[in-house]
């Protein structure tokens, strides 16, 4: 016999009495009450607690603020479906680098890739969480996840107050990463130390009007 | 109202006082308390020692003794003797195949209360000085029992009453909510762990500066008594009820 | 084709088992005074860190009650589940493999990795490998697999065993740690400090080139959502993105009890979790993954779906609900029991509360001393308080009390003396009038008592008891009797 029909009858025969499946209560919250400055201090709290850099500005000021994110960066990469208008003030010195299905970067190269501009799918205000779902202006998974530095836009239209709102907005079989703060550890005495394997520094713009 | 005490076996046999303190304090308030007589032990200490069967003649004792329309409500002076008769008994007779057993015992569950329930949530005790004439002048610290504290949900019904007694001073008990560590036969089972737990609480009732420490069980009190005892720390254990019925012209000595 | 199966599902293999008495191991661990300094350190600062964020939500209670159905009603259709989970995994593209116990999960791995020609693994922290025993027997097969999660890793260099499910070296301090560094660590800086920042950085530098070149990752899964075959690991370092997202291959080994019925279920698991593991509202790192995705990711994915007891837990009725636990720790880091002997204690892969229950659940009572683990408990109730799930922990304790009993009460010829003690008690205390009767006998106890009204010093089963602890006199009278002569006779 299969493990796999071993299993399955050993369920079944655990399950004799037949115990009936509840039905689930979901008397949890699932719509929000903020309007949309009480939610974006909400987020910007959230971020600050996590130690990620936040900075709240206008579609307009996208380059600038992404410019001065990467300042000293000696090189950046980000996917194939960014704005490149959002890298326009950037300056020469700074290497650019894409990535692009059929021209992808490799791991080694990425290592050595100072930083990475993304957008973001969904936020969550409440538990301060970003969901990349590596939709072109995302990328791949590797691309936000090996260089050091992330500088992420988030437009406000895109964030929600409580996860159960933001379930809609996915499509969960894609491949999904939830990020809130900076990579951390509470491995050494249960105290959180921010800055492990993941991007040590996270920058999040946070962009009204879009 | 008529009350029937579930006195608990070890208050029964080791602190009758306290009894007679529920007595007195809901006799005050002018209630006819009554003491059915074939009762004895919730059954609690053979369950949690996993005696199911040397269980069930106890649980149905109580059963029989609780089961009748001679009173309206039940009472104990115990958190953890009322939340055995609330959740355990019935526990027992699913595990035992009993269904009409947990049918009766659900039903006496339902009529018992553990004492400061009983007096806040049925007979509206809000202030003891003013409504039992409480009055105990000496300063206590008070250990919330774990039964009493999570699987009644008491919150601070025990803490308010004794904050209203009439002289009292009530110190604040550093990690109040951690178990003493008595557990019934944990604490012979286990009595290293249990002794390191009993360790930490007598040093916390000792940092307060109360003469007392206060609690709604008798067994956790016996507990933490014979620690107090064995180091030879000042503080008294002491239950609520016996504070509770202390007054002005009989005031309970420590 | 329906299979008939009669008697006990067979119980779990591996780390399971609790190889001496839990107040032998307790008494041992209790004098190891810098661990029980390190762990009432960080089991109160997680305690603290829980009730803040928890406090926070105003549905805390409905957040619960949800996700205790949840779980419930995945258990209760569990072949339905793993079939549609198996279904939809497979339509994306991932192979799904099935274990019915440690030694057959193993092999299905050692086999996986060899299939790659690779000798090594990066491995991000899972409990299912470590019931398994994986890591130990990928090593006598000649595959070395290295441990990415920071605790897990001061574990490994220290060769020592994880004595926390959520946090594997609890019992170490940053000194501590600081020295398994510089002894181990073949790269370090020797001038290293305690600072756990600076710790973690070393952590960083030791792992960067594993994590660049391993073309083999294997993980754990927090859950697995039946409807789409989705896998979710939640972390917090990034070693679990790196074991995830860059190897080639990606094997999963996860307990059958993960799956959840539908994708709305994270709304709710994705609250409970964090939250009640490290006191964070959100942890810093999610993955999820539906088989493989092209371009993006290792496209060799496979699945273990491993059993190791988990049926016999199901056969439980009076245990059953011990699967539903999420491993999040909440139990173990407010149990006074746990802060006081650590994770050695219990000698299983799964310490503390949960453990005392899953162990002996998972093998059988009667396996090894699993039949001393529920006793390791007080029954204060704090773990039930605390579990996101509500598993009743307290009452599953007192079941396998019960069971221990049963399991005992044909092997002794001669009666223990809690034998006697229980046996003598039903019979006093069964009846009123037979309490009575004994109660007579309570001014001899006043005579054994004293002068000073103390008993210091009782034989057999109750001189535990003594030890610490003085009895007070009886009194010379019952309540019982006084009621008889004041209030009835009037």
């Amino acid at each position: 016999m299969s493990a796999k029909d071993e299993i399955l009858g050993r369920i079944r025969t655990a399950l004799a009495d037949a115990p009936q499946a509840p039905e689930v209560p979901r008397g949890y919250r699932t719509s929000s009450e903020l309007d949309e400055e009480a939610l974006i201090e909400l987020l910007v709290d959230r971020l600050v607690d996590y130690k990620a850099g936040v900075d709240v500005i206008e579609e307009s000021q996208i380059p600038q603020l992404v410019a001065d994110k990467l300042a000293g960066a000696s090189s950046v990469v980000t996917p194939q479906g960014l704005n490149p208008q959002w890298l326009s003030a950037l300056p020469g010195t700074i290497a650019r680098h894409v990535d692009a299905p059929g021209d992808r970067r490799s791991v080694a190269e990425l290592d050595a890739i100072s930083a990475v501009v993304t957008s973001s799918a969904v936020s969550i205000a409440e538990s301060g969480t970003i969901i990349l779902d590596g939709e072109p202006d995302q990328g791949r998974r590797a691309i936000s996840l090996v260089p050091d530095h992330h500088v992420c836009i988030v437009p406000v239209s895109t964030v929600v107050q409580l996860l159960p709102e933001a379930m809609p907005r996915l499509t969960i079989t894609r491949p999904l990463t939830w990020i809130s703060g900076p990579s951390a550890t509470s491995d050494i005495e249960l105290e959180r130390v921010e800055g492990v394997h993941g991007p040590r520094t996270l920058d999040v713009l946070l962009v009204r009007g879009m | 109202m008529r009350i029937a005490l579930f006195a608990t076996c070890i208050v029964d046999a080791m602190y009758p006082q306290t009894a007679k303190s529920t007595v007195k304090i809901l006799e005050r308030l002018g209630h006819e308390v009554i003491f059915p007589a074939g009762q004895a032990c919730c059954g609690q200490m053979h369950m949690n020692s996993g005696y199911m069967p040397e269980a069930l003649p106890v649980v149905e004792n109580h059963v029989r003794a609780f089961d009748t329309d001679d009173y309206d409500v039940a009472v104990a002076p115990s958190g953890s003797c009322v939340a055995s008769v609330k959740h355990q008994h019935a526990f027992l007779a699913d595990r035992l195949g009993k269904p009409e057993l947990k049918e009766r015992a659900t039903a006496v569950g339902k009529r018992t209360y553990e004492l400061s329930q009983l007096l806040v949530d049925v007979l509206g005790i809000t202030n003891a000085a003013e409504q039992l004439g409480s009055y105990f002048p000496e300063t206590i610290t008070y250990h919330p029992s774990c039964h009493g504290m999570r699987l009644l949900k008491l919150g601070d019904r025990q803490l308010d009453l004794l904050k209203t007694v009439g002289g009292i001073t009530v110190n604040e008990l550093p990690e109040a909510d951690q178990c003493c560590g008595f557990g019934g036969t944990f604490s012979i089972k286990n009595p290293d762990v249990s002794s390191a737990m009993l360790d930490d609480k007598v040093n916390n009732i000792c940092s307060t500066g109360a003469s007392a420490c206060a609690g709604g069980d008798a067994s956790c009190l016996m507990h933490i008594g014979g620690g107090l005892s064995r180091t030879g720390a000042k503080p008294k254990t002491l239950h609520l009820a016996d504070i509770l019925a202390s007054t002005m012209e009989e005031t309970v000595a420590l | 084709m329906t299979q008939v199966f009669l008697g006990m599902p067979a119980g779990g293999l591996g780390n399971l088992v609790e190889t001496e008495p839990f107040p032998a191991a307790a008494h041992r661990e209790l004098g190891n005074t810098q661990m029980r300094k390190n762990l009432r350190h960080a089991t109160h600062t997680i305690r603290d860190k829980r009730l803040r964020v928890v406090g926070e939500l105003p549905d805390w209670e409905q957040l619960r009650d949800a996700g205790s159905a949840i779980k419930n009603s995945a258990m209760f259709n569990l072949e339905e589940r793993l079939l549609e989970f198996e279904k939809n995994f497979t339509a994306r593209g991932g192979v799904v493999h099935w274990a019915r116990d440690a030694d057959e999960a193993n092999t299905i791995v050692r086999d996986l990795i060899r299939e790659t020609g690779s000798t090594e693994v990066v491995k991000v922290k899972s409990m299912a490998t470590q019931e398994i025993g994986l890591n130990e027997y990928l090593e006598t097969q000649g595959i070395e697999a290295f441990e990415t999660d920071l605790a897990e890793l001061i574990v490994q260099l220290g060769h020592d065993k994880p004595s926390h499910i959520l946090v594997p070296a609890i019992h170490k301090n940053r000194t501590e740690v600081r020295d398994i560094f510089l002894k181990e660590m073949p790269d370090v800086d020797p001038a290293l400090t305690d600072e756990p920042a600076k710790l973690a950085e070393a952590a960083r530098k030791h792992l960067r080139a594993k994590f660049l070149s391993a073309k083999v990752a294997i993980s754990g899964a927090n859950f697995a959502l039946a409807d789409t075959g989705t896998l979710g690991v939640v972390e917090s370092e990034g070693n679990g993105r790196m074991c995830l997202t860059l190897p080639e291959t990606l094997i999963t080994v996860m307990g059958i009890e993960k799956v959840l019925p539908h994708t709305d279920d994270i709304e709710v698991m994705m609250q409970l979790l964090p939250r009640s593991s490290t006191g964070e509202r959100m942890n810093p790192y999610t993955s999820m993954w539906t088989g493989v995705t092209e371009d993006d990711g290792p496209q060799n994915v496979h699945i273990v779906l491993l059993d190791n007891g988990r049926s016999r837990v199901l056969s439980d009725s009076f245990g059953r609900s011990a699967l539903n636990c999420i491993r999040c720790s909440a139990c173990m880091n407010v149990c006074p029991v746990y802060e006081r002997t650590g994770g050695h204690a219990y000698g299983s892969t799964y310490p503390g509360p949960i453990g005392a229950i899953l162990s002996p659940l998972m093998t059988g009572i009667e396996v090894e001393k699993n039949n001393s683990l529920p006793y390791a408990s007080s029954l204060c109730g704090a773990c039930f308080d605390a579990c996101p799930v509500k598993i009743n922990i307290p009452e599953i304790l007192v079941h396998l009390r019960g069971e221990d009993v049963d399991s005992q009460r044909d092997k002794h010829k001669i009666p223990t003396q809690m034998d006697l003690l229980m046996k003598g008690g039903s019979w006093v205390l069964g009846k009123g009038k037979n309490m009575k009767l004994v109660e007579k006998a309570l001014p001899l106890g006043r005579l054994a008592a004293g002068k000073n009204k103390k008993i210091k010093k009782l034989p057999g089963i109750a001189a535990g008891w003594t030890q610490s602890r003085d009895i007070p006199a009886p009194p010379a009278q019952s309540f019982r009797d006084w009621w008889s002569a004041e209030k009835e006779s009037k």
